[in-house]
């Protein structure tokens, strides 16, 4: 027996790598209320009180210090502390706190330029290394790119894909670094590279022993980059705080070697709820110590960065590290997995104050214990810092032991991947459709050449017919340039120690995504049941519309509106499946824009709708604002009726309402709210974003905002401090998202 | 009477999200139409029975609607309110609504001023209300006719009505400042209150100027364009004048 074992109930978790098992044999479900939490200790007051002087000068200089010549590996630097006397967990991501490092394997050209925009200059021997030496994931990705792959992508109807940068949405299942230690780990990867030594050597073989080679090879990176902070972590973590600072140190040596979109820390907190029960019956750690140690975990996540360039800022603005942790949702056996850490890890918005990341995600079944919903509730209308997500929903899909990769992509922990993909921008594909494959804006032929539609009022008939043949071509060439960029990616960029706490055998998902759902269901209903003309530049190009009458709109729950949006998803998706994959990925997509909504927006011209020429989209798969007219019930229901089924990465819905909106006193407030939720999840709907605001508050920011440093809101699948948006982004959060009603 | 599915109402609109015009998460109907013309009215364009934007709805293109959220009401205990206007205006509307609710198992609430006589249609409405919330505008004779322009009376006799069916009330009360603020009349207010055994709870409305717009709108005389909004303090001062006669006040 492992020493770190003793005390815990024996199952199939100790013959193989099971940590589901582990959890569902040794967990202790809470169904009682917040009254135990404790405080913050004053150490964790003193060190979060220092880092947050830190973030200070790091909001006023926009990085508060970068690496400019060592690129970032799992052991490139030793160990770096805060104020390692106050720090119950350790481990930070360079030398000194917040501090940047350049990870110039996903491309180098974002390395140069993202140091250029903050006024520093890359290292010129590793600069030459890496153009004269080694090649990077983006010089692979462009040998292979086709002229009309680059013209989609110039264009903007395919946008933000990762061909640049490191793709992220992988999670690592870092908590069998706390349960079984590296050196069982390894064992593990030697034994699955040895049951492929017979098997025939081609292509997919190679290249899966040669992945598993990497995988042992980051194991004893990881093992040795914690023996930097004079941790063995080669034998399972013998207590609570052990089990945290394993399961951190798999995080922390994660998001060293790639800084991948978001990078997800998975489902620990009731993972780790077992080893603080233990520690706790045994008398080792007392309440307040517990919380001390959930603080201290949290703080690191909090610190999480990653080197960016301006374009990437301005399609995800506020810095986004997408460190997700899924809290909370329903064993298959019908016991809830709500634990005692789960609330303690939501207690942290309290004891350190609101905060964008960690990304906090409570799944949400309508089983949860009451006392949890509540809780919930409460600090949603406190802090406007947790999304949720269906939990009865994702659980027939994906088990009891999935977790979520940036804002709604569900994956089964250590089991599953996705190959991210970014998203193609339906609203321009209708356009496309109208003006014959022609883009609105540059008139240029992206599409393939056919017969553009003339008559000066637009038939729904034969725009569908036509937008049918634009979703073909485009779902082939979006497949196709994801097929090009994660051959590259595992080629150039392998993530050896995230897959490395995965299976051998894992289920990979190609995850495409949908922009502007909403612009293109209100423009197919304004054709049908409105006039729109069309009026056209000297050249023919179709470049504003002309709306005679009124039409449903999407928002408002009308059936047959909703089914023209559940159309359009399927349609989509459909079309997606037929093709062929890299590495068999099975294809999803998600309807989800994160805060890319306003730049979409602006590379798309005037839509049917009404909407004008680089207005913003409306953010995920949120009704255009205002033309919800029955109020924010009606617009949720419309949203829960998109079918997740052909949308499985993801349907994002992003809900701000005034408190006086919610009812007039805190237990209204936290009934409604709860029961808003209870009611859209039962109703199928996938995900939500729940902000509490007054608007004058987000005016105040805007003009005063070192009053709120701390100030948290959610947009599409994530949260940032809301300071740190552009002030476009600010305002459109403000006039686009909000319910109020007198 | 046939199907009171057919039966149809004048409607200003609907709201899926109400939360303050009864308990829980609440599919509000504004009905179109309303005698009183209060001078602090924020929705003056409920006046005309058939003003602009009035729509004909039947009791079952409603409730096709209203059972969309079923799920909501459930979970949140919330239901159906039926506001207005004044929704005693349309009453053979108001009860194949609210009787169609009740054949549905939902909570129903009616929101009115009381108007109108207490006779057997009332009567029936009354019978499938669950919740009304009564509005007072004030319990001095003088200022309630001066806001509304209607007398006290009937008000007053629909509230005994309530009280004697043992009809679950929530009272409501708009404070005006120099209008309807009268420290004497809150307290007589009050009083006249605890002797409506059925009052459940007291709300106490801060008086606002977001309908002001609307008043313009419609070039219609509004009085009340230098009224301040009462502070804070004021609005909870008052509520704990209610509070201390012991009722529960929002």
């Amino acid at each position: 027996m492992q020493q770190g074992w003793i005390g815990f109930k024996t199952g199939n978790w100790e013959r193989e790598i099971d940590v589901r098992d582990f959890i569902q044999q040794n967990y202790t479900p809470y169904t009682g209320d917040e009254s135990f939490l404790e405080g913050p200790t004053a150490s964790t007051t003193e060190l979060w009180q220092h880092i947050l002087e830190l973030y200070k000068l790091e909001n006023q200089q926009g990085v508060l210090d970068v690496e400019t010549k060592m690129p970032s590996t799992i052991t490139a630097y030793g160990p770096g502390y805060i104020k390692k006397e106050l720090e119950q967990i350790v481990g930070l991501q360079t030398d000194k706190p917040l501090k940047r490092a350049i990870m110039p394997f996903g491309g180098l050209n974002v390395v140069r330029s993202a140091l250029k925009s903050y006024g520093y200059e890359l290292d010129k021997d590793t600069e030459k290394v890496f153009n004269e030496y080694r090649k990077t994931h983006n010089d692979g990705v462009f040998d292979v790119y086709t002229e009309e792959m680059l013209r989609a992508r110039r264009s903007g109807i395919i946008t933000g894909l990762p061909d640049a940068y490191g793709r992220g949405r992988i999670i690592g299942d870092y908590r069998r670094v706390a349960l079984y230690g590296t050196d069982m780990l390894i064992e593990q990867k030697q034994h699955e590279k040895k049951e492929l030594d017979y098997s025939e050597m081609n292509e997919s073989t190679i290249r899966l022993r040669e992945n598993i080679s990497e995988n042992i090879r980051s194991l004893k990176e990881l093992a040795q980059m914690a023996s930097f902070y004079g941790f063995d972590i080669s034998v399972p973590a013998k207590n609570a705080k052990e089990a945290i600072q394993w399961t951190y140190f798999g995080f922390l040596a994660a998001i060293k070697q790639q800084d991948g979109a978001a990078m997800s820390l998975g489902r620990v907190s009731t993972f780790l709820d077992v080893y603080i029960e233990r520690d706790i019956k045994s008398g080792t750690l007392s309440e307040s110590q517990a919380q001390e140690l959930v603080d201290h975990f949290v703080m690191k996540l909090r610190m999480v960065r990653f080197l960016r360039t301006q374009e990437y800022n301005n399609l995800f603005s506020g810095d986004p590290t997408w460190v997700t942790e899924v809290i909370g949702g329903m064993s298959e056996d019908g016991r809830t997995l709500v634990s005692k850490t789960s609330y303690r890890v939501l207690h942290t918005l309290y004891n350190l104050g609101p905060a964008p990341e960690p990304n906090l995600t409570v799944l949400w079944s309508v089983n949860l214990p009451q006392n949890f919903k509540n809780y919930c509730a409460k600090a949603s209308i406190d802090t406007s810092s947790i999304q949720y997500e269906n939990d009865d929903l994702m659980r027939g899909f994906w088990g009891d032991d999935y977790g979520i990769a940036c804002c709604v992509s569900a994956m089964r922990l250590g089991k599953q991947m996705q190959f991210f993909g970014a998203r193609a921008n339906m609203a321009k594909a209708l356009l496309y459709a109208i003006n014959g494959g022609k883009d609105e804006k540059s008139g240029e032929q992206v599409g393939p050449e056919f017969a553009p539609i003339t008559s000066e009022y637009l038939d729904y008939d034969e725009v569908s017919r036509k937008f049918d043949q634009v979703l073909e071509w485009l779902a082939g060439l979006y497949i196709s340039t994801l097929n090009v960029i994660h051959y590259m990616h595992d080629k150039y960029n392998f993530e050896s120690l995230q897959l490395a706490l995965h299976d051998k055998d894992i289920l990979r998902t190609q995850a495409t995504g949908i922009a502007g759902l909403s612009v293109v269901v209100d423009s197919l209903s304004a054709i049908k049941h409105a006039r729109v003309k069309v009026i056209r530049n000297d050249s023919g190009l179709a470049v504003d519309y002309e709306i005679e009458g009124e039409y449903p709109a999407f928002g408002n729950n009308d059936t047959e509106i909703n089914k023209i949006a559940s159309n359009v998803v399927k349609n989509f998706m459909t079309r997606l499946k037929k093709h062929s994959t890299y590495r068999e990925a099975v294809p999803t997509t998600s309807i989800l824009t994160i805060t890319s909504n306003v730049v979409y927006g602006k590379k798309t011209g005037a839509t049917p709708d009404g909407r004008k020429d680089g207005e913003p989209f409306a953010p995920g798969a949120n009704p255009m604002h205002g033309r919800d007219k029955k109020g924010a019930i009606a617009s949720l229901a419309s949203v829960s009726k998109l079918p997740y089924a052909y949308a499985l990465d993801g349907i994002s819905y992003t809900f701000s309402i005034i408190p006086t909106a919610l009812g007039k006193t805190l237990p209204d407030r936290v009934n409604n709210l709860a029961g808003i939720m209870d009611g859209y999840f039962a109703e199928q709907g996938h995900h939500i974003n729940v902000n509490v605001f007054d608007r004058e508050t987000l005016f105040d920011a805007m003009e005063k905002p070192e009053l709120y440093p701390q100030l948290t809101i959610r947009v599409s699948g994530y949260a940032v401090n809301f300071v740190k948006l552009t002030r476009e982004q600010q305002l459109d959060v403000i006039h686009r998202t909000f319910h109020e009603r007198v | 009477m046939n199907n009171i599915n057919d039966v149809v109402g004048k409607i200003h609109s609907v709201e899926t999200c109400g939360t303050v015009d009864g308990p829980g998460i609440r599919y509000v109907v504004f009905t179109q139409g309303c005698p009183l013309r209060c001078m602090y009215c924020h929705n003056p364009d409920t006046w005309d029975a058939n003003g602009k934007g009035s729509l004909t709805k039947s009791v079952g293109e409603l409730m096709s609607d209203i059972l969309k959220y079923k799920s909501y009401f459930k979970f949140s205990g919330g239901g159906v309110t039926l506001t207005g206007g004044e929704p005693l205006m349309q009453r053979e509307f108001a009860l194949a609504l609210l009787s169609a609710c009740k054949g549905e198992g939902l909570h129903t609430a009616l929101d009115t001023s009381g108007f109108g006589d207490i006779d057997d249609l009332t009567k029936k409405v009354l019978s499938r209300t669950d919740l009304v919330l009564l509005d007072i505008k004030s319990i001095n004779a003088d200022t309630f006719k001066k806001v509304s322009g209607f007398p006290i009376d009937k008000t007053l006799a629909f509230a005994e009505y309530l009280r004697e069916a043992g009809i679950t009330a929530w009272a409501r009360f708009v404070l005006v400042p120099g209008l309807t603020d009268n420290e004497e009349d809150l307290h007589a207010l009050a009083s006249y209150l605890t002797t409506l055994t059925n009052v459940e709870k007291v709300g106490i409305l801060p008086f606002h100027q977001m309908g002001a717009y609307k008043w313009q709108e419609l070039k219609l005389n509004y009085q009340l364009k230098d009224t301040p909004t009462p502070s804070e303090t004021e609005t909870e001062r008052v509520r704990d004048l209610f509070r201390s006669y012991g009722f529960i006040v929002r």
